[in-house]
């Protein structure tokens, strides 16, 4: 029996804040570039080539990666898979621990997700809450033929029966540590990072 | 902390765009198959209706259901309310029971504050006596923004019985947050004492105003609170302050009519305006429920509220 870290209600909450300006680079740019093609061709090698499959990605940083997913499939093999983001706010299993929280854009694309091969998309996989709050949220939605899960970083310490078919990069860490996932487009550079966690 | 919405003036621009905003995802789920969110499961919210209501009433049920609250529907009719029980020991019923929020709509202007000092829930006003009316404010603001894709800088033009009008006080506060200009349109008669000290113009001169308006928001005269005569007859006021259809011929081409219900049809508006292409009347009931969901998730879906007062 694996015995279970002790931490606190507010840390379980949102474990991946951290202190960035003591974090060290796990992955630069070019690298984070190559790491989702090879997702891009992992996932047109598993999905059949790609037909039928909807990308949905967990605001925020997840809906940039399914953006950048569907743009490499398309580059690879000129097939256009729709991406979308699907927001768990109102799914989430912490809501009580923490002040009310804005919510971000749910956005489907346009046939829906019944019949669909729904892939979503994260940027870190940590306890797997959220993406448990995402397949209830995906229930409500409509009956996909099948989910997976890809994401960026798979840092371990799972606290539910939950695994990525798409992995970027495996980073073991420690519960004291905190993965920075940074994108262009909200950061002003792509790199992976990892420090202290904030205490 | 658990925090209150009382008054339109309780919330921020922040508070209020986050009202706004969160409403927007919400209505999103009224376009679904399964038109229900986990959110509030295990949560209760009282309704409690001392007055009469359709609208405002359904649709905060349907939001706190649509949340997975559990609601129960307090109507004074037929309740202890008739046997002299007073609002305090009903509140307090209630609450022993464990009730996480109560909405109160109550003749009494005043009462949803003097309901939040005494329980230790949410109190959400969905309608004061002659005071006021947040909730409605909000879709009302909600539905100028999905209309015309603003509310800085609208010019809104509120008609008819201000005097009664909780509706109109909210949506002055409200709107002035927001940055919209507002003028008060009434006979001299219907309009509150003070009025000059609240944030609008005053006119008494429904022509002048129209071809400037983005948005003409009607009300209807609330017959049912005046003891006196405010005006010599329903033909003149009608003449005088109702919007008719050579009236809406004035208007610019985008803007709306909007009127919180329920109406009287040929009274301040006319059943061809009521039901033309303008008028955003069906529009400002179904934003109410997605509004309200925005509304009762901000202030239960945490282990605090974001919006609202604090009343001690």
């Amino acid at each position: 029996m694996t015995t279970v870290p002790d931490r606190s209600a507010q840390d379980r909450a949102r474990p991946v804040s951290g202190d960035i300006a003591q974090a060290r680079s796990v992955l630069d740019g070019p690298g984070l570039s190559r790491v989702v093609d090879r997702m891009a061709h992992e996932l047109l090698e598993k999905t059949g080539g790609g037909a039928d499959v909807v990308l949905l990605g967990i605001p925020t940083r997840g809906v940039t990666l399914a953006q950048r997913l569907a743009a490499r499939v398309l580059a690879f093999e000129g097939v256009a898979v729709p991406a979308g983001s699907l927001d768990i706010t109102l799914y989430r299993d912490d809501l009580q621990l923490k002040k009310a929280r804005a919510l971000e854009a749910t956005d489907v694309p346009g046939d829906g997700i019944d019949g669909k091969l729904v892939v979503l998309v994260d940027d870190v996989l940590f306890s797997g809450r959220t993406v448990r709050a995402a397949l209830d949220a995906l229930a409500d939605l409509g009956r996909p033929r099948a989910v997976q899960l890809a994401v960026l970083v798979d840092r371990g310490h799972r606290e539910l029966p939950i695994r990525a078919d798409y992995v970027g990069k495996n980073i073991p860490t420690s519960l004291r540590e905190a993965v920075h996932v940074q994108l262009t487009e909200h950061d002003g550079a792509d790199a992976v990072l990892l420090g202290p966690a904030r205490p | 902390m658990k925090r209150h919405l009382l008054s339109a003036a309780d919330l921020s621009l922040d508070d209020a765009t986050l009202i706004l905003d969160t409403a927007l995802e919400m209505a999103a789920v009224s376009d679904r198959t399964v038109k229900k969110l986990p959110t509030l499961r295990g949560r209760t919210v009282v309704n409690l209706f001392f007055e009469d209501s359709t609208r405002t009433k359904t649709s905060f049920e349907l939001a706190a259901k649509r949340l997975s609250a559990d609601v129960i529907n307090f109507a004074a009719k037929g309740s202890s309310v008739s046997k002299g029980e007073t609002l305090k020991d009903t509140a307090l019923t209630l609450e022993a029971m464990g009730t996480d929020a109560v909405v109160i709509r109550h003749s009494w202007s005043g009462a949803p504050v003097n309901l939040a000092r005494i329980i230790r829930g949410s109190v959400v006003n969905a309608g004061d006596g002659t005071h006021e009316h947040p909730t409605q404010a909000l879709l009302d603001a909600y539905t100028m923004r999905q209309r015309l894709g603003r509310i800085e800088g609208l010019k809104v033009t509120i008609v008819g019985d201000i005097l009664h009008s909780r509706v109109a006080r909210s949506n002055v506060l409200l709107l002035k947050t927001l940055g919209a200009d507002v003028t008060l349109v009434a006979p001299p008669t219907l309009l509150p004492t003070g009025v000059d000290a609240w944030p609008a113009e005053v006119s008494y001169d429904l022509d002048s105003v129209l071809p400037k308006s983005d948005v003409v928001m009607m009300l209807r005269v609330q017959r049912e609170r005046m003891g006196a005569a405010y005006f010599p007859s329903v033909r003149e006021y009608s003449r005088r302050y109702g919007l008719d259809v050579d009236r809406a011929a004035q208007l610019q081409d985008h803007t709306i009519v909007m009127h919180p219900g329920p109406m009287v049809r040929g009274m301040e508006i006319a059943s061809e305006v009521a039901d033309g292409l303008r008028s955003t009347i069906q529009d400002q009931v179904t934003n109410g429920v997605a509004v309200r969901m925005a509304v009762l998730y901000l202030l239960l879906g945490g282990s605090e509220s974001a919006i609202g007062s604090v009343e001690q």
